[in-house]
């Protein structure tokens, strides 16, 4: 017997059919809540404290990753009031930078591993891939799934894969990267957060950031309702990632919404829920400033990084 | 290695107030009867005030219509009838039709916020339901005026003549819109009488009539109790009645109306069954069930009162409901965030408050959430019982409340034979995965409207309407003409 068909016998892969147009639906109507003032402000703080911070450039350099660990210890200049944001984000050979620039801060690091963002590599490679991240000093680690397996209908390799890279991480939490824009229905990103939380994941996470669509609402709404139904049967709270095209302050409000209605509000703290992004913060600051102020600012009094 | 100091408690983040504002407009103090184009006061000088059931406060004084205006009303839409739109070209009066619409439309904010006002429901159905379906409506039907030969080929389409028409108080502009519009696009006269407790969009209509230059008489609204309404129906110069209400109600004028020749139509009351099978998106289905029977208070002929649900999953649905619940939001109509809003009225309060007490001496176990509702105003919160028997009265009663009745079954032939063992037939839904449950279920059940993995939509080009006690003809779509035609 090979390792995935272990694996596979222990999934419990009921099916769990997904309605598109009834997520869409409910997605128009939790968008019509109406934040204004004081929770909008409210929120934005809370949602800017769930930011894992990104970037996952081939071009990053030290001085790029140490410029935004400085940006994720202070959002925005002359602003005291601002919380400091959850992670930052950055592939392997950039963990001990951003551990050595965030040092006696609470900002987590994590790393993309296991053969970011294609996952096109032998399971030994994106074994060896993650203990190096960890041995970096990274605190969580998001894997990519296999798609080319998931799709091919050989759910227990793609299993198999998350249980050992999880046996990798160690101490580091971890994430398992969905790369939902490539498993085509609503109904495999059901089926892959299902393998996904049953194998072992800490969190499961939309998307690389690489393929469009991202970080749909659609798609986070029944990860989340994963998630919700996985508690309810386990009592194992798993936490949500929405990454990548999450264009702006209030799609990331509505992302805080969709949390509160369909987990509640335990699932609205950092250690349950983050905001994969690279550009999002300063449209957020960009609204809390004009919360403050009354009045809109440039954009070029934010710094990118 | 510093280990996590990320906080790991949940916030209590929550959404502050965002009520819509009503000061882009001004009711007026008083309001007459609209007869022959102009608002004039009742020939009694007698009024009733239309309160807001949110806070109890009074709107508007309007006008209290007796016999004498009925018979006012009827004649002036007689004199239209004759001398002017009987003889007017589709293609004119679809064209005041298209202007109506357009004013609905222009009017949108006004009458979403006088909506949620005078009825109760939350600003966020009123705006994004009642009044876009409303100027749909009138769109769909200006269409129409012109091309009614099409829609009865190989005949010859003429109006009726002057219709009655008496619409309730839970969609109060959008059942003007259904009943108006057919009528009007059809070459018929109209005289309406909106619900005591919500007239006043039917009145503002009544200026949009003026300002879109509908000749006088066409249209005519007549406010007033129950009277005014069997008044109108009494009236020998009607050749049209259609009502929308309840069925007691429907029963007493098919009873006056009998062994004349006035046409009638009836929409009345429900008692649809929500079905979910063990195969259904359970999630999806849970929203369903929500829309179903918390739409608009539940004051929806159509709602899906009775819950039907298969065995195997009847736990985890009603645990899910639970929840869902938990997070709708009752309170102030105005507010943006409001899901349910006000019980229309004291009366209809009170009604399901017995209902909730009746239930529960019959020995049904009722959950309700836990919100908070406001001090002043009519409310009741979102509620189902469980423990239900098909002979209970919540099973066999319309509620017209937020009120779900939940039972359980186990094969689909259990379903069905309890989704039809009810005196009404107005609608259903069923939520299954599988293609051929479907069919198979919506032809098993005897009703109206059937929705599958959705409920309470509407669109102009879809008839509606009900069997059994459910009332008969039909509104919407071109079997929705047939009713104001004359064909020979």
């Amino acid at each position: 017997m090979s390792p995935s068909t272990v694996t596979l016998n222990k999934l419990n892969l009921q099916a769990h059919p997904v309605d598109e147009v009834g997520i869409r639906e409910r997605v128009a109507r939790l968008a019509t809540r109406s934040i204004k003032k004081a929770s909008k402000v409210e929120g934005l703080k809370l949602a800017l404290s769930m930011v894992d911070l990104t970037t996952l450039e081939g071009a990053d350099t030290p001085g790029k990753v140490r410029q935004l660990c400085t940006k994720a210890i202070h959002l925005h200049s002359g602003r005291k009031d601002l919380p400091m944001v959850a992670a930052v984000c950055v592939y392997p050979t950039m963990v001990r930078i951003a551990r050595k620039a965030l040092e006696g801060t609470p900002i987590q690091v994590a790393a993309v591993a296991t053969a970011f963002p294609s996952g096109m590599n032998p399971l030994a490679v994106k074994l060896e891939d993650t203990r190096y991240a960890v041995a970096e000093g990274a605190h969580e680690i998001d894997m990519v799934i296999s798609r080319g397996d998931f799709l091919r209908g050989d759910y227990g390799r793609v299993a198999d894969e998350i249980v050992q890279v999880k046996e990798a991480c160690g101490k580091a939490h971890l994430k398992v990267i969905l790369e939902t824009g490539e498993l085509g229905t609503l109904d495999r990103v059901r089926l892959a957060s299902d393998i996904a939380m049953q194998s072992g994941a800490d969190f499961i996470k939309t998307s690389t950031g690489k393929i469009q669509p991202a970080a749909t609402p659609e798609v986070v709404l029944v990860m989340l309702l994963a998630i919700s139904d996985f508690y309810r049967k386990t009592g194992k709270k798993i936490g949500m990632k929405p990454a990548g095209g999450i264009a702006n302050a209030k799609a990331a409000l509505n992302l805080l919404i969709m949390v509160r209605e369909v987990l509640g509000p335990a699932w609205l703290t950092p250690s349950l829920f983050r905001i994969g992004a690279s550009k999002l913060p300063n449209d957020m600051l960009m609204q809390l400033e004009k919360e403050r102020t009354g009045v809109y600012q440039g954009p070029d009094y934010y710094s990118n990084d | 290695m510093t280990e996590s100091k990320i906080s790991s408690k949940g916030s209590d983040w929550g959404y502050a107030p965002a009520p819509e504002s009503a000061d882009h407009f001004k009711l007026k103090e008083q309001y007459g009867l609209f007869l022959g184009g102009k608002f004039v006061p009742a020939g009694s000088g007698k009024r009733f005030a239309t309160i807001n059931p949110a806070n109890e406060k009074t709107l508007a004084q309007v006008a209290d219509a007796g016999e004498k205006d009925v018979d006012r009303a009827v004649k002036a839409a007689r004199l239209a009838y004759d001398k002017v739109w009987r003889k007017m070209s589709g293609r004119e009066r679809g064209k005041y039709l298209y202007r109506i619409a357009r004013i609905i439309q222009e009017r949108a904010r006004e009458l979403a916020v006088v909506e949620s006002m005078d009825g109760g429901k939350p600003i966020r159905e009123s705006r994004d339901v009642d009044i876009p379906l409303a100027a749909a409506h009138f769109f769909y039907h200006a269409g129409w005026a012109d091309k009614l030969g099409y829609a009865f080929p190989g005949k010859s389409v003429g109006p009726i003549g002057v219709a009655g028409q008496i619409i309730p108080w839970n969609f109060p502009l959008l059942m003007v819109a259904w009943k108006v519009a057919p009528a009007l696009a059809c070459g018929n006269t109209v005289v309406l009488k909106p619900a005591e407790t919500t007239p006043l969009t039917a009145l503002l209509f009544s200026e949009i009539c003026q300002e879109a230059g509908l000749p006088d008489g066409v249209f005519n609204c007549i406010t007033g109790a129950g009277s005014t309404g069997a008044a109108l129906v009494r009236h020998p110069g009607l050749d049209k009645v259609a009502f929308t209400g309840s069925t007691d109600v429907g029963k007493a004028i098919q009873k006056s109306l009998a062994g004349k020749a006035t046409k009638l139509t009836l929409e009345l009351g429900g008692k649809a069954a929500n079905i979910i099978f063990e195969d259904a998106a359970i999630d999806q289905a849970v929203e369903g069930i929500i829309n179903g029977i918390f739409f608009n208070q539940g004051h929806v002929c159509c709602a899906g009162s009775r819950l039907l649900v298969q065995e195997s999953v009847e736990e985890e649905v009603v645990e899910k409901l639970k929840a869902r619940m938990e997070h709708l939001i009752v309170g102030d109509p105005l507010d943006k965030n409001t899901d349910i809003g006000a019980i229309n009225s004291k009366a209809q309060c009170e009604r399901i408050q017995d209902y909730l007490k009746v239930g529960q001496e019959e020995g049904a176990e009722l959950f309700q959430t836990k919100c908070a509702v406001p001090d002043k105003g009519y409310w009741i919160r979102p509620s189902f019982f469980t423990k239900v028997a098909q002979s209970h009265r919540i099973v066999q009663e319309e509620i017209f409340g937020p009120v779900l009745a939940i039972q359980s079954f186990r094969t689909l032939n259990e379903a069905l034979e309890k989704a039809n063992n009810t005196p009404y037939g107005l609608s259903g839904g069923v939520w299954t995965d599988k293609g051929a449950k479907i069919f198979k279920v919506t032809r098993g059940i005897k009703a109206g409207v059937i929705w599958a993995n959705t409920f309470n939509k509407f669109d102009p080009a879809s008839p509606f309407g009900g069997y059994k006690e459910s009332g008969y003809g039909r509104e919407g779509g071109r079997h929705g003409l047939r009713p104001y035609v004359e064909l020979s």
